[in-house]
């Protein structure tokens, strides 16, 4: 699949994750994903074929291990351990791809969580011959908690079951029970062999009885969350959430103030920017346009948007997540760093009282009454822990008693934070609902944290300011 | 204090449902926010440049005057108009550049009205702190003076244009990394990287690299500076060179890369994908001599960059990750 370069300019960029245990054969996946797609280069191949050849590897896939291929630091191939996640790229005619290659088991749900937290899609491999396990289901409830946009299961090792089509109906039923029992929209299956390669990258012969795409193919046409429109022309048909950022109400956490008076870039005027002040950052969801109402948070101060400047000073009428751009607003109000700019009539009171679910990533465990730092857009205060409700059972899904939060458990904690925040829920709002903890002592990153629901949420209109 | 139980957001059908507050502010798409990649990826990089410059205290950027610096400099001034970049450029000379690269450099500088700090292998060398390496090759020696300068200008975050499209070492590496006071890399000990929130905490004497092209390939690269039309040293764009076979590599002849006796010299038309030490840079065969020629001859590449034209990578499977870990780039 080499790439045509007058199709480059148009082509949109996908982010997707993989979910899986080292014997559902995801690294194989990857390399097959990145070899069938010419992503790897011949030097690379080269390593990769004397290395194989040095482990006396042969087989199916011409003498070369594909697992290799995203096998990458010195400590991962001397230990055989997996650190953390890599990030990989390819192309093809429709869509650049980056690919979070997210190692381990799903207990490992620090790595899922990282992966998935910028994922538009995760792909979830099943082995053929052992069907859908406790472990699957796993893997799509920490899915549906992150809210990830898509989820693709993959049936991998299909040519060990005889490409059978009854073993793969009955997986794909099986997975829409589960899917259904989560609450969670019934993903796309695809049959496949990583290691053959049969519909990784082109539909195979040897599943006739299969007539739908690849599973590149799949990840071809998914939206992407950058793509409200063929998002939400999608989401019935391609068991898609809907969930993008950019179908969302207009979010703009403002990340700093340009006002450059005297340090303009050269050869700008002095004359026409002596009074420029504008707003900088990234729309985190919807869109906005010029005229536009808005609410300023915490204070809750409402103005209209009198300017849109994208990079470099292009003049916008309107612009959408992710887009990064600066806001300039009708009336001279003093905003900082750490405030939101948000659509007028769409948000709520900002409080002090965070209900969450934390994903806690840090071998130091979390206990009631620890200081912490939460980080929520651009803005971060101090926090302190209130109460531990819970941590999930990873097998039931369902929230047991835990007075601490050890490394990889999931939690419902309450936390009391020392300025209100704009707080949204995480299950509507994937980028405002979203926030770190952080230890205030040594800086390192403990939770990835998810707004839960407020009490009262449900009579929320009240809140709307 | 409140002691209800909180479901956990979204599990199971009691969960959360979307879709709420939907109403008010849900529009349709502008036509024009259809982005394509290149339109993504600039805007990811300007959110992470602008986050660094808000959260610390003295930020710099590595400039070498290669593609990669050149592109996330042009990104730093889309990024902070009206206003100049708002932090100095750091350079770590070799010794060994390229004329035309070095020339490309102060003229950038001076054309954005930056401050330029040179951190010089060679003072280091004249001063006994580092010493020559048998192979001549000085990209390994880069460390001392980078570290040395970042130390000596307090920077606590420095901007380098790394791609983790580039080495497997990369391919790990974050976009906001911690560095420890002798700038060393810990790939087993990396903070997660979650939605685009980052981290920048730091205590003092760390700092922080700080990645803003790190989802860019080299195409991704290519097509943006066909794209902005940003202008590059001449020396990637075909034209003709003496040099010298070794290692599979074409290397230019110069005061820094002697032939050797069995290595004849040729005159050839060739072209340079990576910008670095003379010692250690090799060219490639190109007729490719306009920004459409390097973008339809990258798109066709069967190697990669760095397999291509880099003896410093070649010196073992996990050269670069061994200098990551010693505080390189």
């Amino acid at each position: 699949m080499s790439i045509a370069v007058t199709e480059l300019g148009a082509s949109t960029l996908f982010r997707f994750a993989t979910a899986g245990s080292v014997d559902d054969g995801k690294s194989t996946l990857v390399g097959r994903l990145l070899h069938d797609s010419k992503a790897i280069l011949a030097d690379t191949l080269d390593a990769v074929a004397r290395t194989s050849a040095e482990r006396g590897f042969g087989g199916a896939s011409g003498g070369i291990d594909l697992a290799l291929l995203t096998d990458g630091l010195r400590a991962e191939r001397e230990q055989g351990i997996t650190i953390d996640v890599a990030y990989r790229y390819f192309a093809t005619n429709r869509r650049s791809f980056i690919l979070a290659d997210c190692p381990g088991h799903v207990q490992y749900t620090k790595n899922t969580v990282t992966g998935a937290s910028t994922a538009d899609a995760v792909v979830v491999l099943i082995d053929a011959r052992k069907g859908v396990l406790e472990q699957t289901r796993r893997h799509l409830s920490v899915l549906h908690l992150l809210r990830v946009p898509h989820v693709v299961v993959a049936v991998n090792k299909i040519d060990l079951v005889g490409f059978s089509e009854s073993v793969f109906t009955e997986i794909a039923a099986d997975v829409a029970a589960v899917a259904e029992s989560i609450g969670l929209a019934v993903p796309v299956v695809v049959p496949v062999s990583a290691l053959a390669g049969d519909n990784v990258v082109s539909v195979s012969a040897r599943t006739p009885w299969y007539s739908g795409p690849s599973l590149l193919g799949v990840l071809e046409s998914l939206p992407s969350t950058d793509d409200a429109e063929s998002a939400a022309a999608a989401s019935d048909s391609t068991g898609s959430t809907g969930l993008t950022d950019s179908a969302e109400p207009f979010r703009f956490p403002v990340q700093l103030v340009l006002r450059p008076q005297g340090g303009l870039a050269p050869g700008l005027s002095a004359d026409e920017f002596r009074d420029y002040r504008g707003y900088a950052g990234q729309i985190a969801s919807g869109s906005v346009a010029v005229g536009d109402a808005v609410t300023l948070l915490p204070t809750g101060r409402s103005t209209t948007v009198a300017g849109i400047d994208g990079p470099g000073g292009v003049a916008l009428a309107s612009a959408a997540a992710p887009q990064s751009v600066v806001l300039r607003l009708a009336d001279e109000l003093d905003v900082a760093r750490g405030e939101l700019i948000a659509a007028a009539g769409t948000v709520r009171e900002p409080s002090q009282d965070l209900y969450s679910s934390l994903s806690w990533l840090s071998p130091k465990p979390l206990r009631e009454g620890s200081r912490v730092l939460v980080k929520h857009g651009t803005r971060t205060v101090q926090a302190l822990v209130r109460a531990i409700n819970g941590k999930l059972d990873l097998d039931s899904f369902e929230l047991e008693p835990a007075s601490s939060l050890e490394l990889n458990d999931i939690g419902s904690v309450q936390l009391r934070l020392a300025s209100a925040l704009p707080l949204e829920p995480y299950a509507a709002h994937r980028r405002t609902g979203a926030f770190l903890v952080i230890d205030p002592v040594d800086g390192n990153t403990l939770a990835a944290g998810m707004v839960g629901e407020h009490p009262g949420d449900s009579e929320d209109e009240r809140y709307v300011i | 204090m409140s002691t209800e139980t909180i479901p956990v957001v979204g599990v199971g059908h009691g969960g959360a449902r979307r879709g709420g507050h939907r109403g008010a502010g849900t529009r349709p798409l502008p036509e024009a926010a259809r982005l394509s990649s290149l339109d993504v990826l600039e805007s990811e990089s300007i959110h992470i440049l602008r986050e660094v410059v808000a959260e610390f205290e003295r930020p710099a950027m590595l400039f070498s005057g290669g593609k990669d610096s050149v592109v996330m400099l042009h990104l730093a001034t889309k990024a902070f108009w009206p206003g100049r970049v708002p932090f100095p450029v750091l350079h770590v000379d070799t010794g060994h550049n390229f004329p035309e690269v070095l020339d490309f450099r102060d003229r950038t500088v001076e054309r954005l009205g930056l401050r330029l700090v040179v951190g010089s292998v060679q003072e280091y060398l004249d001063r006994g702190e580092l010493a020559e390496r048998a192979d001549g090759t000085r990209n390994p020696l880069q460390t001392a003076p980078l570290l040395g300068a970042i130390a000596a200008e307090k920077f606590d975050a420095v901007f380098g244009g790394g791609r983790r499209d580039e080495d497997k070492a990369r391919a790990k590496e974050r976009i906001l990394s911690l560095r420890d006071e002798f700038g060393q890399w810990d790939p087993r000990n990396q903070r997660p990287e979650l939605w685009n929130l980052y981290n920048g905490r730091h205590t003092v004497g760390q700092h922080v690299r700080a990645f803003p092209i790190s989802n860019w390939t080299e195409l991704d690269i290519w097509r943006y500076i066909e794209r902005e039309g940003i202008e590059l040293p001449s020396i990637y764009y075909a034209h003709e060179r003496e040099v010298f076979e070794r290692d599979g590599m074409w290397m230019a002849v110069g005061p820094y890369s002697e032939p050797r006796a069995s290595e004849p010299v040729v005159a050839k038309t060739v072209r340079y994908r990576t910008v670095g030490d003379m010692s250690c840079t090799g060219a490639v065969l190109s007729s490719a001599a306009s920004v459409a020629d390097v973008v339809v001859e990258v798109a066709a590449s069967t190697l990669t960059e760095r397999g291509a034209t880099r003896a410093d990578d070649r010196i073992s499977e996990a050269a670069m990750e061994d200098r990551k870990k010693d505080g390189y780039f």
